[in-house]
Protein backbone atom coordinates (compact mmCIF):
# COMPACT_ATOMS: atom_id res chain seq x y z
CA UNK A 1 0.00 0.00 0.00
CA UNK A 2 1.01 3.38 -1.21
CA UNK A 3 2.07 6.41 1.65
CA UNK A 4 -1.23 7.94 1.08
CA UNK A 5 -3.86 5.64 0.35
CA UNK A 6 -7.19 5.99 0.61
CA UNK A 7 -10.71 4.25 1.41
CA UNK A 8 -11.68 4.50 -2.33
CA UNK A 9 -8.42 3.13 -3.46
CA UNK A 10 -8.69 0.14 -1.16
CA UNK A 11 -11.88 -0.46 -2.45
CA UNK A 12 -11.11 -0.11 -5.78
CA UNK A 13 -8.21 -2.56 -5.15
CA UNK A 14 -10.97 -5.24 -4.21
CA UNK A 15 -13.14 -4.51 -6.39
CA UNK A 16 -10.94 -5.19 -9.33
CA UNK A 17 -10.01 -8.67 -7.32
CA UNK A 18 -6.55 -6.94 -6.50
CA UNK A 19 -7.30 -7.48 -3.32
CA UNK A 20 -9.01 -9.07 -0.23
CA UNK A 21 -9.71 -7.99 3.09
CA UNK A 22 -8.24 -10.84 4.69
CA UNK A 23 -5.32 -9.73 2.66
CA UNK A 24 -5.00 -6.22 4.17
CA UNK A 25 -5.72 -7.26 7.04
CA UNK A 26 -2.85 -9.61 7.43
CA UNK A 27 -0.36 -6.91 5.68
CA UNK A 28 -1.43 -4.40 8.64
CA UNK A 29 -0.97 -7.36 11.50
CA UNK A 30 2.63 -7.67 10.09
CA UNK A 31 3.10 -4.21 10.09
CA UNK A 32 2.01 -4.43 13.98
CA UNK A 33 4.41 -7.58 14.49
CA UNK A 34 7.05 -5.48 13.11
CA UNK A 35 6.72 -2.21 14.41
CA UNK A 36 5.97 -3.78 17.72
CA UNK A 37 8.56 -2.36 19.34
CA UNK A 38 7.05 1.01 19.43
CA UNK A 39 4.60 0.12 21.51
CA UNK A 40 1.58 1.34 20.10
CA UNK A 41 -0.77 -1.18 20.34
CA UNK A 42 -2.39 -1.88 24.06
CA UNK A 43 -4.37 -5.06 22.18
CA UNK A 44 -4.37 -5.90 19.07
CA UNK A 45 -7.89 -8.21 18.24
CA UNK A 46 -5.95 -10.21 15.64
CA UNK A 47 -8.40 -13.36 15.29
CA UNK A 48 -11.18 -11.16 15.28
CA UNK A 49 -10.42 -8.96 13.01
CA UNK A 50 -9.58 -11.74 10.30
CA UNK A 51 -12.76 -13.17 10.98
CA UNK A 52 -14.25 -10.28 10.06
CA UNK A 53 -12.21 -9.90 7.04
CA UNK A 54 -13.13 -13.42 6.22
CA UNK A 55 -16.85 -12.69 6.42
CA UNK A 56 -16.59 -9.49 4.58
CA UNK A 57 -14.96 -11.01 1.85
CA UNK A 58 -18.01 -13.33 1.37
CA UNK A 59 -20.63 -10.89 2.07
CA UNK A 60 -18.94 -8.44 -1.24
CA UNK A 61 -18.37 -11.64 -3.16
CA UNK A 62 -22.26 -12.84 -2.30
CA UNK A 63 -23.68 -9.18 -3.12
CA UNK A 64 -21.03 -6.03 -3.72
CA UNK A 65 -23.52 -3.95 -2.91
CA UNK A 66 -24.31 -5.15 0.77
CA UNK A 67 -21.05 -3.86 2.15
CA UNK A 68 -21.25 -0.77 4.39
CA UNK A 69 -19.89 3.14 3.36
CA UNK A 70 -16.52 2.10 5.21
CA UNK A 71 -16.16 -1.52 3.91
CA UNK A 72 -12.01 -1.95 3.78
CA UNK A 73 -11.46 0.50 6.32
CA UNK A 74 -8.92 -0.92 9.16
CA UNK A 75 -8.59 1.35 12.43
CA UNK A 76 -7.34 1.68 15.65
CA UNK A 77 -9.26 2.96 18.39
CA UNK A 78 -7.91 4.89 21.54
CA UNK A 79 -7.94 2.87 25.05
CA UNK A 80 -10.42 5.17 26.36
CA UNK A 81 -13.18 4.43 23.71
CA UNK A 82 -16.20 1.73 24.57
CA UNK A 83 -16.14 -1.02 21.91
CA UNK A 84 -18.42 -3.93 23.58
CA UNK A 85 -17.60 -7.32 25.25
CA UNK A 86 -13.54 -5.58 25.04
CA UNK A 87 -11.34 -3.83 27.09
CA UNK A 88 -11.21 -0.35 28.14
CA UNK A 89 -9.07 0.88 30.49
CA UNK A 90 -7.96 4.34 29.89
CA UNK A 91 -4.15 3.48 30.47
CA UNK A 92 -4.79 2.89 34.14
CA UNK A 93 -4.84 0.49 36.31
CA UNK A 94 -8.31 1.50 38.46
CA UNK A 95 -9.65 0.14 35.06
CA UNK A 96 -7.44 -3.18 34.95
CA UNK A 97 -9.81 -5.59 33.42
CA UNK A 98 -12.48 -3.71 32.64
CA UNK A 99 -14.67 -4.75 29.53
CA UNK A 100 -16.97 -2.87 28.16
CA UNK A 101 -20.88 -3.83 28.45
CA UNK A 102 -22.03 -1.26 25.47
CA UNK A 103 -19.85 0.32 22.36
CA UNK A 104 -19.44 3.69 22.24
CA UNK A 105 -21.59 5.45 19.78
CA UNK A 106 -18.94 6.33 17.02
CA UNK A 107 -17.55 3.14 17.29
CA UNK A 108 -20.97 1.38 16.75
CA UNK A 109 -21.76 3.65 13.79
CA UNK A 110 -18.15 2.93 12.17
CA UNK A 111 -18.37 -1.05 12.94
CA UNK A 112 -21.89 -0.88 11.60
CA UNK A 113 -20.77 0.49 8.28
CA UNK A 114 -18.48 -2.30 8.27
CA UNK A 115 -15.08 -0.82 9.30
CA UNK A 116 -12.74 -3.37 10.86
CA UNK A 117 -11.39 -2.55 14.61
CA UNK A 118 -7.96 -3.95 14.39
CA UNK A 119 -6.96 -2.89 18.13
CA UNK A 120 -7.12 -0.38 21.08
CA UNK A 121 -3.82 1.48 21.02
CA UNK A 122 -2.05 3.74 23.73
CA UNK A 123 -2.13 6.90 25.44
CA UNK A 124 -1.82 9.00 28.35
CA UNK A 125 -3.86 7.84 30.97
CA UNK A 126 -7.41 8.95 30.84
CA UNK A 127 -6.14 11.17 28.33
CA UNK A 128 -3.80 13.41 30.85
CA UNK A 129 -0.78 14.06 28.95
CA UNK A 130 1.26 15.58 26.00
CA UNK A 131 3.29 12.41 25.42
CA UNK A 132 2.15 9.13 25.95
CA UNK A 133 4.17 8.91 28.89
CA UNK A 134 1.75 8.40 31.45
CA UNK A 135 0.17 5.31 30.55
CA UNK A 136 0.40 1.99 33.05
CA UNK A 137 1.46 0.18 29.70
CA UNK A 138 4.72 2.14 29.57
CA UNK A 139 5.57 4.74 26.82
CA UNK A 140 4.93 4.33 23.16
CA UNK A 141 7.61 5.81 21.11
CA UNK A 142 7.62 8.28 17.74
CA UNK A 143 8.33 5.69 14.86
CA UNK A 144 10.30 8.95 12.94
CA UNK A 145 13.12 8.58 16.32
CA UNK A 146 12.40 6.39 18.82
CA UNK A 147 14.58 8.18 21.24
CA UNK A 148 11.35 11.12 20.69
CA UNK A 149 7.95 11.19 22.27
CA UNK A 150 5.14 10.36 19.74
CA UNK A 151 3.18 13.22 21.47
CA UNK A 152 -0.10 12.81 23.77
CA UNK A 153 -2.20 12.02 24.70
CA UNK A 154 -3.43 10.02 21.73
CA UNK A 155 0.02 8.71 21.01
CA UNK A 156 -0.73 5.43 19.94
CA UNK A 157 -3.24 6.48 17.50
CA UNK A 158 -0.74 8.79 15.76
CA UNK A 159 2.03 6.26 15.44
CA UNK A 160 -0.51 3.69 14.47
CA UNK A 161 -1.79 5.85 11.01
CA UNK A 162 2.46 7.08 11.13
CA UNK A 163 3.72 3.22 10.81
CA UNK A 164 0.20 2.44 8.72
CA UNK A 165 -0.57 -0.16 10.83
CA UNK A 166 -4.04 0.49 10.01
CA UNK A 167 -5.83 3.53 7.67
CA UNK A 168 -7.36 5.27 10.16
CA UNK A 169 -7.09 5.51 14.46
CA UNK A 170 -9.29 7.54 16.48
CA UNK A 171 -8.30 9.39 18.91
CA UNK A 172 -9.79 12.20 21.67
CA UNK A 173 -8.54 15.70 21.73
CA UNK A 174 -9.51 17.45 25.03
CA UNK A 175 -6.63 19.92 24.64
CA UNK A 176 -4.87 19.01 21.66
CA UNK A 177 -4.85 15.24 22.20
CA UNK A 178 -5.27 14.36 18.34
CA UNK A 179 -3.41 17.51 16.90
CA UNK A 180 -0.35 17.37 18.92
CA UNK A 181 0.45 13.83 18.40
CA UNK A 182 -0.60 13.66 15.22
CA UNK A 183 1.82 16.79 14.44
CA UNK A 184 4.75 15.31 16.18
CA UNK A 185 4.29 12.04 13.91
CA UNK A 186 3.73 14.26 10.69
CA UNK A 187 0.46 12.79 9.96
CA UNK A 188 -3.35 14.48 9.92
CA UNK A 189 -5.13 15.10 12.95
CA UNK A 190 -8.90 16.44 13.23
CA UNK A 191 -10.96 17.59 15.78
CA UNK A 192 -14.39 18.28 15.07
CA UNK A 193 -16.57 20.80 16.83
CA UNK A 194 -17.78 20.53 20.25
CA UNK A 195 -20.87 17.86 20.04
CA UNK A 196 -20.22 16.95 16.40
CA UNK A 197 -19.57 13.73 17.32
CA UNK A 198 -21.41 12.12 20.23
CA UNK A 199 -19.37 11.26 23.65
CA UNK A 200 -21.61 8.28 24.49
CA UNK A 201 -18.99 5.63 25.66
CA UNK A 202 -15.65 8.29 25.64
CA UNK A 203 -14.09 7.41 29.22
CA UNK A 204 -15.15 11.18 30.22
CA UNK A 205 -11.81 13.27 31.02
CA UNK A 206 -13.61 16.91 30.85
CA UNK A 207 -16.81 16.94 29.39
CA UNK A 208 -17.53 20.38 27.90
CA UNK A 209 -13.60 19.87 26.22
CA UNK A 210 -13.54 16.39 24.90
CA UNK A 211 -14.36 15.70 21.65
CA UNK A 212 -13.56 12.44 19.71
CA UNK A 213 -11.27 13.02 16.61
CA UNK A 214 -9.30 11.16 13.55
CA UNK A 215 -6.24 10.61 12.68
CA UNK A 216 -5.55 9.49 9.05
CA UNK A 217 -2.80 10.09 6.11
CA UNK A 218 -5.30 11.09 3.88
CA UNK A 219 -8.02 14.33 4.24
CA UNK A 220 -10.24 12.45 2.30
CA UNK A 221 -9.99 9.03 4.58
CA UNK A 222 -11.32 11.82 7.89
CA UNK A 223 -13.95 12.88 5.94
CA UNK A 224 -15.26 9.76 5.40
CA UNK A 225 -15.06 8.68 9.15
CA UNK A 226 -16.53 12.06 10.08
CA UNK A 227 -19.78 11.47 7.68
CA UNK A 228 -20.16 8.28 9.72
CA UNK A 229 -19.84 9.25 12.90
CA UNK A 230 -20.77 12.53 13.60
CA UNK A 231 -24.84 13.56 14.16
CA UNK A 232 -27.48 13.56 16.72
CA UNK A 233 -27.55 10.33 19.34
CA UNK A 234 -30.19 9.91 21.90
CA UNK A 235 -27.30 8.58 24.34
CA UNK A 236 -25.89 12.49 24.17
CA UNK A 237 -27.86 15.04 25.16
CA UNK A 238 -24.65 17.56 24.46
CA UNK A 239 -24.44 16.10 20.85
CA UNK A 240 -25.55 18.42 18.38
CA UNK A 241 -28.52 17.51 15.60
CA UNK A 242 -27.75 19.95 12.73
CA UNK A 243 -27.24 18.05 9.70
CA UNK A 244 -24.09 15.94 8.87
CA UNK A 245 -22.99 17.43 5.62
CA UNK A 246 -21.92 14.96 3.25
CA UNK A 247 -17.59 15.70 3.56
CA UNK A 248 -16.65 14.08 1.12
CA UNK A 249 -18.71 15.93 -1.79
CA UNK A 250 -17.64 18.74 -0.50
CA UNK A 251 -14.18 18.45 -0.52
CA UNK A 252 -13.07 19.48 -3.75
CA UNK A 253 -11.83 23.01 -3.24
CA UNK A 254 -13.03 25.77 -5.32
CA UNK A 255 -9.52 27.20 -6.96
CA UNK A 256 -11.59 30.33 -8.37
CA UNK A 257 -11.98 30.79 -4.49
CA UNK A 258 -10.00 33.45 -2.38
CA UNK A 259 -9.90 32.84 1.35
CA UNK A 260 -9.24 35.31 4.41
CA UNK A 261 -6.67 33.51 6.77
CA UNK A 262 -5.96 35.23 9.97
CA UNK A 263 -2.79 34.34 12.25
CA UNK A 264 -1.60 35.75 15.39
CA UNK A 265 2.09 37.50 15.45
CA UNK A 266 1.68 36.85 19.19
CA UNK A 267 2.31 32.90 18.44
CA UNK A 268 4.24 33.30 15.68
CA UNK A 269 6.54 35.28 17.86
CA UNK A 270 6.03 33.51 21.17
CA UNK A 271 9.12 33.29 23.45
CA UNK A 272 8.83 29.09 23.35
CA UNK A 273 8.52 28.48 19.52
CA UNK A 274 11.41 27.04 17.55
CA UNK A 275 12.69 29.02 14.87
CA UNK A 276 12.85 26.95 12.43
CA UNK A 277 8.82 26.40 12.94
CA UNK A 278 8.08 30.07 12.51
CA UNK A 279 10.15 30.08 9.48
CA UNK A 280 8.27 27.28 7.79
CA UNK A 281 5.20 28.50 9.03
CA UNK A 282 5.71 32.07 7.27
CA UNK A 283 7.12 30.47 4.41
CA UNK A 284 3.85 28.95 4.09
CA UNK A 285 1.92 32.01 5.03
CA UNK A 286 3.89 33.61 1.98
CA UNK A 287 2.91 30.34 -0.13
CA UNK A 288 -1.04 30.69 0.13
CA UNK A 289 -0.48 34.09 0.01
CA UNK A 290 1.38 33.69 -3.03
CA UNK A 291 -1.71 31.78 -4.94
CA UNK A 292 -3.55 35.12 -4.25
CA UNK A 293 -5.35 34.71 -1.01
CA UNK A 294 -5.69 37.06 1.88
CA UNK A 295 -3.36 35.99 4.91
CA UNK A 296 -3.25 38.85 7.61
CA UNK A 297 -2.22 39.22 10.84
CA UNK A 298 -4.49 39.66 14.05
CA UNK A 299 -4.07 40.96 17.19
CA UNK A 300 -5.00 38.35 20.12
CA UNK A 301 -4.47 39.72 23.66
CA UNK A 302 -5.50 36.20 25.10
CA UNK A 303 -2.84 33.40 24.01
CA UNK A 304 -1.18 33.64 27.04
CA UNK A 305 -4.18 33.34 29.29
CA UNK A 306 -5.73 29.81 27.83
CA UNK A 307 -3.33 27.44 29.39
CA UNK A 308 -4.10 28.70 32.95
CA UNK A 309 -7.82 28.82 32.06
CA UNK A 310 -8.06 25.64 30.68
CA UNK A 311 -6.04 23.46 33.80
CA UNK A 312 -8.52 25.60 36.09
CA UNK A 313 -11.18 23.94 34.16
CA UNK A 314 -10.25 21.04 33.07
CA UNK A 315 -9.12 19.88 35.90
CA UNK A 316 -12.37 21.08 38.04
CA UNK A 317 -14.01 18.82 35.24
CA UNK A 318 -11.92 15.80 35.89
CA UNK A 319 -11.91 15.63 39.08
CA UNK A 320 -15.68 15.28 39.25
CA UNK A 321 -15.65 12.99 36.31
CA UNK A 322 -13.27 10.40 37.80
CA UNK A 323 -15.15 10.43 41.20
CA UNK A 324 -16.57 7.47 39.35
CA UNK A 325 -13.71 5.51 39.56
CA UNK A 326 -14.13 4.45 43.71
CA UNK A 327 -13.54 0.52 43.44
CA UNK A 328 -17.32 -0.12 44.28
CA UNK A 329 -18.66 -1.09 41.05
CA UNK A 330 -16.54 -2.45 38.60
CA UNK A 331 -12.30 -1.42 38.54
CA UNK A 332 -9.73 -1.79 40.74
CA UNK A 333 -10.77 -2.46 44.44
CA UNK A 334 -7.27 -2.29 46.99
CA UNK A 335 -6.94 -5.39 48.88
CA UNK A 336 -5.34 -3.66 51.98
CA UNK A 337 -8.91 -1.93 52.84
CA UNK A 338 -10.68 -2.96 55.76
CA UNK A 339 -13.61 -0.26 56.23
CA UNK A 340 -15.65 1.80 53.22
CA UNK A 341 -13.72 4.84 53.30
CA UNK A 342 -10.62 2.99 53.09
CA UNK A 343 -11.77 1.62 49.38
CA UNK A 344 -12.71 4.38 48.10
CA UNK A 345 -9.08 6.37 49.35
CA UNK A 346 -6.52 3.45 48.46
CA UNK A 347 -8.21 2.31 45.28
CA UNK A 348 -8.15 5.41 44.08
CA UNK A 349 -4.59 5.95 45.46
CA UNK A 350 -3.31 2.53 43.86
CA UNK A 351 -5.48 3.06 40.70
CA UNK A 352 -4.61 6.01 39.52
CA UNK A 353 -1.09 8.01 38.67
CA UNK A 354 0.58 10.48 39.86
CA UNK A 355 -0.47 13.40 37.10
CA UNK A 356 -4.07 12.13 37.25
CA UNK A 357 -3.63 12.54 41.09
CA UNK A 358 -2.38 15.74 40.72
CA UNK A 359 -5.00 16.70 38.36
CA UNK A 360 -8.06 15.51 40.69
CA UNK A 361 -6.06 17.43 43.47
CA UNK A 362 -5.72 20.63 41.87
CA UNK A 363 -9.66 20.09 40.23
CA UNK A 364 -11.33 19.53 43.70
CA UNK A 365 -9.07 22.63 44.87
CA UNK A 366 -10.38 24.95 42.28
CA UNK A 367 -13.92 23.62 43.10
CA UNK A 368 -13.42 23.49 46.80
CA UNK A 369 -15.53 26.36 49.10
CA UNK A 370 -13.85 29.15 49.73
CA UNK A 371 -11.57 29.51 46.71
CA UNK A 372 -14.47 28.66 43.78
CA UNK A 373 -15.18 31.79 42.41
CA UNK A 374 -11.90 33.11 42.07
CA UNK A 375 -10.61 30.27 40.55
CA UNK A 376 -13.06 27.97 38.18
CA UNK A 377 -15.39 31.15 38.11
CA UNK A 378 -12.76 33.40 36.57
CA UNK A 379 -11.49 30.86 34.60
CA UNK A 380 -15.33 30.41 33.07
CA UNK A 381 -15.02 33.95 32.41
CA UNK A 382 -12.23 34.24 30.84
CA UNK A 383 -13.01 31.02 28.97
CA UNK A 384 -16.24 33.61 27.31
CA UNK A 385 -13.73 36.22 26.66
CA UNK A 386 -11.52 34.08 24.35
CA UNK A 387 -14.15 32.26 22.69
CA UNK A 388 -16.05 36.24 22.13
CA UNK A 389 -12.94 37.17 20.09
CA UNK A 390 -11.74 34.36 18.66
CA UNK A 391 -15.78 34.33 17.23
CA UNK A 392 -15.06 38.17 16.36
CA UNK A 393 -12.06 36.97 14.22
CA UNK A 394 -13.75 34.13 12.66
CA UNK A 395 -16.36 36.55 11.34
CA UNK A 396 -14.21 38.69 9.60
CA UNK A 397 -11.74 35.56 8.35
CA UNK A 398 -12.17 32.06 7.23
CA UNK A 399 -9.76 30.70 8.67
CA UNK A 400 -7.09 30.85 11.60
CA UNK A 401 -3.63 29.33 10.85
CA UNK A 402 -1.11 28.93 13.76
CA UNK A 403 1.50 26.50 14.19
CA UNK A 404 0.32 22.75 15.74
CA UNK A 405 3.17 23.14 18.75
CA UNK A 406 5.71 25.48 19.70
CA UNK A 407 8.89 22.82 19.10
CA UNK A 408 8.96 19.48 17.55
CA UNK A 409 8.87 15.96 19.70
CA UNK A 410 10.87 16.45 22.63
CA UNK A 411 13.17 13.41 24.23
CA UNK A 412 11.31 11.17 25.96
CA UNK A 413 11.62 11.68 29.76
CA UNK A 414 12.28 15.45 29.54
CA UNK A 415 8.65 16.96 30.69
CA UNK A 416 8.69 14.01 33.67
CA UNK A 417 10.02 16.72 35.44
CA UNK A 418 8.34 19.86 35.04
CA UNK A 419 4.52 19.32 34.94
CA UNK A 420 3.98 23.13 33.93
CA UNK A 421 6.39 23.25 31.15
CA UNK A 422 4.32 20.52 29.38
CA UNK A 423 1.16 22.24 29.93
CA UNK A 424 2.23 25.24 28.60
CA UNK A 425 3.86 23.56 25.34
CA UNK A 426 0.03 22.53 24.57
CA UNK A 427 -0.55 26.90 23.74
CA UNK A 428 -1.75 26.75 20.09
CA UNK A 429 -3.98 23.80 20.23
CA UNK A 430 -6.03 24.35 23.31
CA UNK A 431 -7.90 27.45 21.72
CA UNK A 432 -10.37 25.01 19.93
CA UNK A 433 -11.18 23.17 22.52
CA UNK A 434 -11.58 26.60 24.91
CA UNK A 435 -14.08 27.64 22.37
CA UNK A 436 -16.02 24.25 20.84
CA UNK A 437 -14.25 25.14 17.46
CA UNK A 438 -13.55 21.99 14.92
CA UNK A 439 -9.04 22.53 14.07
CA UNK A 440 -7.38 20.01 11.76
CA UNK A 441 -3.22 19.56 12.22
CA UNK A 442 -1.10 19.15 8.79
CA UNK A 443 2.01 17.97 8.30
CA UNK A 444 4.72 20.89 6.48
CA UNK A 445 7.70 20.33 6.62
CA UNK A 446 10.67 18.81 8.40
CA UNK A 447 13.00 20.17 10.76
CA UNK A 448 16.79 20.15 10.32
CA UNK A 449 16.39 17.52 13.25
CA UNK A 450 14.27 15.04 11.02
CA UNK A 451 11.27 15.37 12.78
CA UNK A 452 7.96 16.71 11.22
CA UNK A 453 6.63 20.13 11.78
CA UNK A 454 2.54 20.43 11.44
CA UNK A 455 0.50 23.61 10.71
CA UNK A 456 -3.05 24.11 12.23
CA UNK A 457 -6.14 25.82 10.82
CA UNK A 458 -8.82 26.44 12.77
CA UNK A 459 -12.84 27.29 12.06
CA UNK A 460 -16.31 28.30 12.83
CA UNK A 461 -18.47 25.67 14.68
CA UNK A 462 -19.68 23.32 12.12
CA UNK A 463 -17.18 24.23 9.38
CA UNK A 464 -15.41 21.11 8.88
CA UNK A 465 -16.43 20.89 5.27
CA UNK A 466 -14.15 24.04 4.33
CA UNK A 467 -11.57 22.81 6.61
CA UNK A 468 -11.46 19.74 5.29
CA UNK A 469 -11.60 20.60 1.60
CA UNK A 470 -8.46 24.01 2.52
CA UNK A 471 -6.75 21.42 4.08
CA UNK A 472 -6.70 18.93 0.85
CA UNK A 473 -5.70 22.51 -1.30
CA UNK A 474 -2.61 23.37 1.42
CA UNK A 475 -1.30 19.08 0.93
CA UNK A 476 -1.75 19.72 -2.84
CA UNK A 477 0.13 22.82 -2.36
CA UNK A 478 2.77 21.42 -1.00
CA UNK A 479 3.36 19.04 -3.17
CA UNK B 1 -2.02 31.97 47.17
CA UNK B 2 -0.01 29.30 48.89
CA UNK B 3 -1.30 25.55 49.78
CA UNK B 4 0.18 24.60 53.03
CA UNK B 5 0.39 20.89 54.63
CA UNK B 6 -3.29 21.24 56.14
CA UNK B 7 -4.93 22.13 52.85
CA UNK B 8 -3.21 19.57 51.14
CA UNK B 9 -4.70 17.35 53.21
CA UNK B 10 -7.93 18.40 52.89
CA UNK B 11 -8.00 18.26 49.14
CA UNK B 12 -6.64 14.51 49.16
CA UNK B 13 -9.66 13.96 51.83
CA UNK B 14 -12.28 16.04 49.76
CA UNK B 15 -10.65 14.01 46.67
CA UNK B 16 -10.69 11.09 48.52
CA UNK B 17 -7.24 10.11 48.21
CA UNK B 18 -4.32 9.00 50.28
CA UNK B 19 -1.24 10.18 49.17
CA UNK B 20 2.47 8.95 50.51
CA UNK B 21 4.55 11.52 52.01
CA UNK B 22 6.67 12.10 48.72
CA UNK B 23 3.71 12.50 46.80
CA UNK B 24 2.14 14.39 48.78
CA UNK B 25 5.16 17.11 48.83
CA UNK B 26 5.55 16.30 45.28
CA UNK B 27 1.81 17.22 44.44
CA UNK B 28 2.14 20.55 46.93
CA UNK B 29 5.35 21.59 45.34
CA UNK B 30 3.56 20.83 41.76
CA UNK B 31 -0.03 22.82 42.91
CA UNK B 32 1.85 25.79 43.82
CA UNK B 33 3.74 25.92 40.37
CA UNK B 34 0.63 25.52 38.27
CA UNK B 35 -1.24 28.33 41.02
CA UNK B 36 1.37 30.64 40.26
CA UNK B 37 0.67 30.05 36.61
CA UNK B 38 -2.93 30.21 37.21
CA UNK B 39 -2.97 33.86 38.65
CA UNK B 40 -2.23 35.12 35.42
CA UNK B 41 -5.39 35.72 35.41
CA UNK B 42 -5.78 37.76 38.22
CA UNK B 43 -4.48 40.27 35.04
CA UNK B 44 -7.75 39.85 33.16
CA UNK B 45 -10.77 42.55 34.41
CA UNK B 46 -13.98 39.75 33.79
CA UNK B 47 -16.55 42.50 35.94
CA UNK B 48 -19.85 41.85 34.38
CA UNK B 49 -18.57 38.97 31.93
CA UNK B 50 -21.01 36.15 32.00
CA UNK B 51 -19.23 32.81 32.68
CA UNK B 52 -19.64 30.65 29.75
CA UNK B 53 -20.64 27.37 31.04
CA UNK B 54 -22.62 25.50 28.08
CA UNK B 55 -20.46 24.34 25.07
CA UNK B 56 -23.92 22.96 23.26
CA UNK B 57 -26.40 25.64 21.84
CA UNK B 58 -29.07 23.03 23.07
CA UNK B 59 -31.12 24.51 25.32
CA UNK B 60 -33.06 21.40 26.46
CA UNK B 61 -33.13 17.97 24.92
CA UNK B 62 -36.34 16.25 25.21
CA UNK B 63 -36.96 12.59 25.52
CA UNK B 64 -40.00 10.46 26.64
CA UNK B 65 -40.17 9.84 29.85
CA UNK B 66 -39.70 6.02 29.42
CA UNK B 67 -37.69 3.49 30.61
CA UNK B 68 -34.66 2.65 28.34
CA UNK B 69 -31.26 1.40 27.91
CA UNK B 70 -31.12 -0.94 31.04
CA UNK B 71 -28.72 -3.10 31.48
CA UNK B 72 -29.14 -6.85 32.73
CA UNK B 73 -27.85 -7.45 36.39
CA UNK B 74 -25.95 -10.25 35.41
CA UNK B 75 -24.20 -8.00 33.06
CA UNK B 76 -23.93 -5.10 35.68
CA UNK B 77 -22.15 -7.22 38.14
CA UNK B 78 -19.63 -8.93 35.55
CA UNK B 79 -17.00 -5.77 36.03
CA UNK B 80 -17.62 -6.31 40.01
CA UNK B 81 -14.46 -6.45 41.92
CA UNK B 82 -17.07 -8.18 44.49
CA UNK B 83 -20.00 -9.66 44.34
CA UNK B 84 -23.10 -12.35 45.10
CA UNK B 85 -25.78 -13.12 42.32
CA UNK B 86 -27.94 -10.09 43.03
CA UNK B 87 -25.56 -7.48 44.44
CA UNK B 88 -22.27 -5.40 44.76
CA UNK B 89 -20.52 -6.06 47.47
CA UNK B 90 -18.62 -3.47 49.65
CA UNK B 91 -16.67 -3.70 53.04
CA UNK B 92 -18.51 -2.85 56.34
CA UNK B 93 -19.96 0.15 56.20
CA UNK B 94 -20.72 0.68 60.05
Amino acid sequence: MSKNTTLQQIQSAIQSGDLTCVELVNTYLAQIQKTSDLNAYVEVFEEEAIAKAKALDTKYKNDPTSVGKLFGMVVSIKDVLCYKDHQVTGASKILEDFTSLYSATAIERIVNEDAIIIGRVNCDQFGMGSTNENSVYGVTKNGIDPTKVPGGSSGGSAVSVQMDTCLVSLGTDTGGSVRQPAGFCGVIGLKPTYGRISRYGLLAYASSFDQIGIISKSVENIATILEVMAGADEFDSTVSSKLVPNYIQELDFDTNKKVKIAYFDTALNHPSIDPEIKDQTTQLIEKIKGEGHTVEAVPFEYLDYIIPAYYVLTTAEASSNLSRYDGIRYGHRSKAATNLEETYKMSRTEGFSTEVKRRIMLGTFVLSAGYYDAYYGKAQKVRRLIQDRTNEILNDYDFILMPVAPTTAWDLGQSLEDPVAMYLADIFTVQANMTGMPAIALPIGTHSSGLPIGVQLMNKHFGESELLSISKYLINLLK
Amino acid sequence: MKIDKSLISRIEHLARLQLSDTERTQIQGDLNNILEMVSKLDELNTDGIEPLVYMSDTVNSFRPDEVTNQVERSDALKNAPDSNEQFFKVPRVM
